[in-house]
């Protein structure tokens, strides 16, 4: 059973209409990226995933893990394996990124009939998994994302999803706003979390993030639906010609080579 | 993107509104006979409830004096609350427990039925040994109106410290009572005040004596049970040279359909050097959904700090009662002297909350600090009023003032009214507000993170509450980090 199966989703923010036909299927196991314009609709794509409120499908399916995910609240999805690595993280007030990272844990291992983890192997677990993001203690002790720098944000993010140990994780243009350095220590924590048992979708405007992480497959997203699907090779043709020929494309045949990634 | 912020604060909203009273975890009535003043209020029943405590003749002069001041008073019409007129004389002003007749005897002597109602309550009637890690905390239990026992007296006693029902220090230190009582909240200070000092029925007192620093923190648990009664306690701590006590009062009440009156005044005196911590969680019952019962939490709280140094510091955590007017007050009168108030105030459905502080700053040097987390949910108002006042001889006074509105869905509303006066010119007054909601987005993020969407707002406002929950005696922090989440259940899942 495929961990996630898109088919022909269409959906609209406003009478929008933003996605149109999408399909996409993941396996666990593999990474997949999602290149594609601004405004092709990747970020609603994500949103839509994790049931961000107002974001509904019109039509299609989306099942995870063979369950009908468009009928899971939010929360039902992250207990089932979801984790949606924000673009803009949010910032809580008051609340200190460990006990965020306690209290999001406790939820989620409640939510699959777990017992909570104890406070002392809580500490020992955060201490290794933040150590490896470079998040120190003095970040975990500060309110969570309350004027952390860009780059800080988003190795946060990454260090939530070792925590949380998703079966899929959505990644939404997790390289936007980083230097090299920042982009390397991030890619690090992703690729060390990539197993057999997880799946990955990168989703993002250029191809810089894909030389740190390897993808399985690219997959072209134009005017919300995949376009074009290859190797990793295809990120870097992208990365010299453009999405220009894509843009008048939509309608073509390109989408019979969907299903080919998959073969 | 605004749709779909709209979105959840809509559901938000929808949760908001199915939270009924019935949520409420201390609603339940204690079925024990009861002795009752006859309902009305006159010179005789003052009489009354003085002959009833043995008081002495001068106590019920001072009684008469107050109940004579009120009737030419008028009950305040400023605050940002809107009741029915209450009808003074429909209301019973005693009632008792009739095994507490003969005074409060010891513990093993309190009605089984007593200790019961406590024990629900998670109050500790016994002296229980103490848990690993956790202080002990001594114990006054104030039901109706009146005391039904106090805990760990001999051990405070060893150290000095006394700690008993009003009703007892009046007759066994009738002359600290009568040195303080009323010096720092005088019979015609308002309206209320005066009311609860012609019919004040029992309440706690505390005196630390010089140089001792109170081996536990002291508390007193009122109770109303019941029905048609008022709750009017008198509270009186002093904490004389160099001394140190943290006290902390909890509050509740039965669910009722009609509302009730509880009329405290609160008189704390600190003298040189001394510091008094001064901790509420009051949760008395708030009415149901439809705004039908609930309490009418009508207090008067004020602190002197009447010599150099004294340090006084308010925290309280309201979350309770239909209706609350309540200003926690600090006078810095000695040189060097320190106020503090630290609130944290939640309304719910139809709750009304005008509550906050002054700060008189007379002596030199004296500096005042105020923390306010309001938040408003369902169809509630909540106001923050203040006043810093800045005395002309009040050379180098400071105060720093933070008030922060949190608002939940948008039928609710907040308000803040702050006065300042500065009368010398060396005072260095500051101000900072913020009013925010809870958005969309925030609740998203948690949610992602697999959270309900009752954990999410809980964990959302008690990070806005942390710089006040942080104030809070580590024994009632968690109880109170609780509360906060208890009281917006249903705003919430």
């Amino acid at each position: 059973m495929a961990l996630l199966e898109i088919e022909n989703l269409h959906a609209g923010v406003d009478d929008k209409a933003i996605l149109n036909g999408f399909d996409l299927t993941i396996q666990a196991g593999e990474v997949h990226a999602i290149m594609g314009p601004n405004g092709s609709g990747k970020s609603t794509l994500s949103y839509l995933l994790a049931g961000r409120d107002g974001y509904e499908a019109q039509n299609g399916n989306v099942r995870f893990d063979g369950a009908d995910l468009l009928d899971m609240e939010p929360e039902a999805r992250a207990i089932a394996g979801m984790f949606l690595a924000f673009q803009y993280p949010l910032e809580i007030p008051g609340v200190t990124n460990m006990t965020f990272l306690r209290t999001a844990l406790n939820a989620v291992r409640r939510g699959r009939g777990e017992d909570e983890m104890d406070p002392a192997s809580f500490l020992r677990m955060v201490r290794e998994k933040s150590r490896a993001m470079g998040v120190d203690d003095d970040m975990l002790k500060r309110p969570l994302n309350v004027g952390f720098s860009g780059g800080e944000k988003k190795r946060n993010e990454v260090l939530q999803m070792a925590v949380l140990e998703p079966r899929l994780a959505i990644l939404d243009e997790t390289d936007s706003g980083l230097d090299i350095d920042a982009l390397q220590t991030v890619a690090d924590g992703v690729n060390a979390m990539r197993s057999d048992a997880r799946g990955m979708l990168v989703i993002t405007h250029y191809q810089r993030l894909l030389d740190f992480i390897k993808p399985d497959f690219v997959h072209v997203m134009v005017h919300g639906r995949i376009v074009r699907s290859g190797g990793p090779e295809l990120a870097e043709e992208l990365e010299r010609s453009g999405y220009g020929a894509y843009l008048g494309a939509e309608t073509g045949g390109q989408g019979n080579e969907v299903g080919a990634a998959h073969a | 993107m605004s749709e779909a912020k709209t979105g959840i604060d809509r559901e938000t909203v929808d949760q908001v509104a199915n939270f009924g009273g019935e949520n409420y975890k201390y609603g339940f009535t204690t079925d024990i006979d009861a002795d009752k003043a006859p309902n009305g209020l006159n010179a005789d029943i003052i009489r009354f409830i003085s002959a009833k405590k043995g008081e002495p003749e001068w106590l019920l002069e001072w009684r008469l004096d107050a109940f004579e001041r009120w009737q030419t008073m008028q009950e305040p019409d400023w605050a940002h609350v809107d009741y029915p007129k209450i009808d003074y004389q429909d209301l019973c002003y005693y009632a008792a427990p009739k095994s507490m007749e003969d005074g409060p005897k010891s513990l093993d002597e309190v009605d089984p039925e007593l200790l019961r109602t406590y024990e629900k309550l998670g109050i500790p009637l016994q002296e229980q040994e103490v848990l690993a890690g956790v202080r002990k905390v001594a114990v006054d239990a104030v039901f109706d109106s009146v005391s039904v026992g106090t805990t760990f007296r001999e051990e405070l006693a060893k150290a000095g410290v006394i700690f008993c029902s009003f009703s007892e220090a009046v007759k066994n230190h009738p002359d600290l009572v009568r040195k303080y009582l009323g010096s720092v909240v005088p019979q015609s200070d308002n309206y209320f005040a005066a009311l609860n000092s012609a019919v004040f029925s029992d309440g706690s007192f505390v005196y630390i004596p010089p140089g001792v620093r109170c081996p536990m923190e002291l508390s007193t648990y009122f109770r109303i049970n019941e029905a048609n009664t008022g709750q009017f306690e008198r509270t009186l701590v002093i904490a004389d040279r160099g001394s140190y006590v943290s006290y902390l009062e909890g509050c509740t009440a039965p669910m009722r359909d009609e509302n009730q009156l509880h009329a405290a005044v609160v008189e704390l005196v600190a003298l040189e050097d001394a510091e008094i911590k001064y901790s509420t969680v009051q949760n008395w019952y708030p009415g149901d959904a439809d705004g039908r019962g609930g309490i009418y939490n009508f207090v008067t709280k004020r602190g002197d700090c009447r010599e150099a140094r004294a340090r006084i510091s308010w925290t309280q955590v309201e979350t309770g009662s239909a209706v609350t007017w309540k200003y926690p007050s600090c006078i810095l009168r000695g040189d060097e002297t320190v106020g503090e108030f630290y609130s944290i105030a939640i309304s719910n459905n139809l709750q009304q909350v005008d509550s906050g502080t002054k700060m008189l700053h007379l002596g030199r040097n004296t500096s005042s600090k105020i923390i306010s987390k309001g938040i408003s949910a369902g169809r509630s108002s909540n106001a923050y009023r203040g006043q810093v006042s800045v005395h002309p001889k009040a050379a180098n006074a400071r105060n720093f003032t933070q008030c922060d509105s949190l608002l939940i869905g948008d039928k609710c509303a907040a308000h803040t009214v702050p006065y300042i006066e500065a009368k010398n010119i060396s005072a260095v007054l500051e101000h900072e507000a913020t009013t925010s909601k809870i958005s969309g987005d925030q609740m998203f993020y948690c949610r992602q993170r697999g959270l309900d969407p009752e954990e999410a707002v809980a964990l959302i406002v008690n990070g806005f509450c942390r710089d006040v929950l942080q104030n809070l005696p580590m024994e009632f922090a968690v109880e109170a980090q609780k509360l906060v989440g208890i009281s917006l259940e249903g705003s919430v899942g």
